[in-house]
């Protein structure tokens, strides 16, 4: 009993950062943007994360700081994209590229350095119920964040005027400003909210997952969250559902190189990007389903003509 | 509030289209300049350390020669890929397939000499990068899956086989168990173009043929104006009976083979043998280079002697001033970055508004209505 605890638990902290950023850029491509440095903000957050705590002695710090970090620099694409109508997909791998770089070359001193965890929660009495307890008051902050957040972004997307509102502008710019809709603010406002998503997810990775600082620590995270949202068809609930399973996939591979299964590690370790590949596959194929969810002016930027 | 409004120029400026590139090299500068001072060192040395004594002697050129090589062919491809805007972004994986297939011959046939070994090599590194490539084109056109995605995770994929080939079953037995096969035999190495002067080898004369082909068939041949024609407008491409699945393969066929013959070349002719890691992100890199050499095969030469540069500096500053080599990451990101936001003079000019000069309310509101006083 206490091993398949202990297993849904590791689940759980690996499905976390990918269902933040999921969650995160699900909303900015629910308003048309397609941001594709969510792997750059991941890790910029990872960074700053690290080094506010290192540099402060407080997880909570690092925790604030890896959003701002995560939100200043998807400001970066959004001053490109939006104000300055570039290329989506080129400055998102751009903002990619950079972010990679920048933070190893911010993280030169934190290599080897001991990390700070954020404490689990822990409640007196309830965390120790049996079996439910640890689950589901015993896990790290960030894990409630991230069922918050997507309960939230359900209930904004698909409850409020402005959710509405959002998704009009993703379905159609050029009506929603005819309307008189903000779309270019309302677009900043969504990718600053998904770079702070991603930053919080990157702050998950050195803060919880792996407590230090390690070049290139999101390991593609970020492009599976970008797959996630594809293969969730742009629904907040079904991203949930993505995330658990590929944390399944990722603890699962791990599992299996720990109990020295005859395989390779390395095919184990390349398991999540086949199955991101094989997930995509299988979304695609259903034409309707994806024709009738995708957000119609997806990656096409949008200049108001005055 | 000040804002920026862009107002669409009426045609395409080629002032800008010509500059764009060389404004987007000086801010890159201007923001490197601050980013060294940041770091506490002088601007000025850090340049000098960076941008000019690592291509002040004869073979420091060579050497240039040797990292430009890979990311212009790699490029050439690509450009063809994002004209047609097609995106292909897993080139790092084709280059490291190009790699494994290529060096099949040197590692399981070690005894096989002789003038025919090396165009052997070529041709399997070429076809592998090309059989990589055709995975996410396969996926596209059949599944209508999205390349970005799936081109991408296969990059891991790649990088994540040639680790364990050069740790499992091609590691040299011989080799004190460092995770790397066997050196390979002379025949089997790239040879170097003037052994007296430098590294440089063929890879270089091979992205130059490369670029040249590649720009003849852009502008000269109607497979290159269905490239253009379909990836400004599908539709218009459709009715000129021109196949988008079809373009799908062309393009990453083409880019995956040229990406496969970078890697190919760098292996046998810069490292001579396999080992985990064969490529400092070349891949990624040359995506770069693609959009500063405008998407043009003779402006990809340029931007990638200038990329190679900044691996170059940043090697020089890491042994000079102690700095991490990521800042070559950096300065490369940066140059994309501003490359992208220039290109954008091309198609607008900008207005800043500032706070004074916002229009009353109602003014503004009368001129949000476009469409009707052109209906008019």
């Amino acid at each position: 009993m206490d091993i398949t605890v202990n297993i849904l638990l590791t689940i759980a902290t690996a499905a976390t950062p990918l269902l933040i950023a999921a969650i995160g850029e699900l909303v900015v491509e629910r308003s048309g943007v397609l941001n594709l440095g969510v792997e750059g903000m991941m890790i910029m957050g990872a960074v700053g994360g690290f080094g506010a705590t290192y540099l402060t002695g407080s997880p909570w710090i690092g925790l604030l700081a890896a959003i701002a970090m995560g939100a200043v620099f998807s400001l970066l694409f959004a001053v490109m994209t939006l104000s300055l109508a570039t290329n989506q997909v080129a400055t998102g791998l751009s903002l990619t590229l950079l972010g990679l770089g920048l933070s190893g070359m911010m993280g030169t001193s934190f290599v080897g350095q001991p990390g700070e965890r954020l404490p689990n929660l822990y409640i007196p009495g309830l965390t120790e119920i049996p079996v439910v307890g640890r689950l589901l008051f015993g896990q790290d902050p960030i894990f409630y964040i991230s069922i918050a957040l997507t309960a939230a972004v359900m209930w904004f997307l698909f409850k409020t005027r402005t959710g509405l509102t959002l998704r009009s502008i993703g379905d159609s710019h050029t009506s929603a400003h005819a309307l008189g809709i903000k779309v270019i603010r309302y677009r900043y406002l969504a990718v600053i909210f998904g770079g702070a998503c991603a930053g919080l997810a990157g702050g998950h990775l050195s803060l919880v997952y792996t407590p230090q600082w390690v070049e290139n620590m999101s390991a593609g995270r970020g492009w599976i969250a970008l797959a996630l949202v594809v293969f969730a068809s742009w629904r907040p609930w079904r991203v949930l559902a993505g995330a658990y399973i590929f944390g399944a996939v990722w603890i699962g591979q791990l599992h299996a190189q720990a109990f020295g299964i005859p395989v390779p590690s390395q095919f184990l370790s390349s398991l999540p990007y086949l199955a991101t590949v094989v997930v995509l596959v299988l979304i695609s194929r259903n034409k309707r389903l994806t024709m009738m969810n995708t957000p119609a002016s997806l990656g096409q930027p949008f200049v108001p003509d005055r | 509030m000040m804002r920026l409004e862009l107002v669409k120029r009426p045609q395409r400026s080629m002032l800008f289209s010509a500059l764009s590139p060389f404004i987007a090299f000086a801010l890159t500068i201007i923001a490197g300049a601050v980013m060294f001072a940041l770091l506490g060192v002088n601007p000025l040395t850090a340049f000098n350390i960076y941008f000019i004594e690592p291509i002040s002697q004869v073979w420091q050129l060579h050497e240039l020669a040797i990292k430009a090589a890979p990311l212009i062919l790699i490029a050439v491809g690509l450009s063809v890929c994002y004209k047609a805007n097609i995106w292909n972004i897993g080139a790092e994986g084709q280059f490291i397939l190009g790699g494994i297939v290529g060096s099949m011959v040197p590692v399981l046939f070690p005894q096989f000499e002789g003038p025919l070994v090396l165009p052997l090599m070529l041709l399997l590194g070429m076809v592998g990068g090309a059989a990589y490539a055709a995975i996410p084109a396969l996926l596209k056109t059949r599944f209508g899956t999205n390349e970005i995605l799936t081109s991408l995770m296969l990059v891991y994929v790649a990088q994540l086989f040639l680790d364990w080939l050069v740790r499992g079953p091609w590691r040299d037995p011989q080799g004190h168990g460092f995770p790397q096969t066997i050196q390979f035999n002379d025949s089997a190495v790239l040879p170097e173009l003037m052994p007296d002067a430098g590294r440089a080898n063929w890879g270089f004369v091979f992205a130059l043929v490369a670029a040249v082909l590649v720009w003849i068939l852009m502008g000269r041949m109607l497979k290159g104006f269905e490239v253009r024609v379909l990836g400004s407008s599908p539709r218009a491409g459709r009715f000129a009976g021109f196949g988008l699945n079809r373009m799908v393969f062309f393009a990453f066929l083409l880019s995956g083979a040229l990406a496969g013959l970078a890697g190919i070349s760098e292996v046998s002719g810069a490292i001579g043998q396999l080992q985990p890691v064969i490529s400092p992100g070349y891949g990624f890199t040359a995506i770069i280079v693609a959009f500063l050499g405008r998407l043009n095969p003779l402006g990809i030469v340029a931007a990638g002697l200038v990329l190679a540069l900044t691996y170059l500096g940043g090697e020089a500053v890491q042994s000079a001033l102690g700095i991490s080599d990521k800042v070559a990451r950096v300065f490369q990101g940066m140059l994309l970055f501003f490359v992208l936001g220039c290109d954008t003079l091309i198609h607008y000019r900008i207005r800043v508004i500032g706070l004074a000069l916002t229009k009353p309310e109602g003014v503004a509101k009368l001129e949000a209505a476009p469409k009707l006083k052109e209906a008019r």
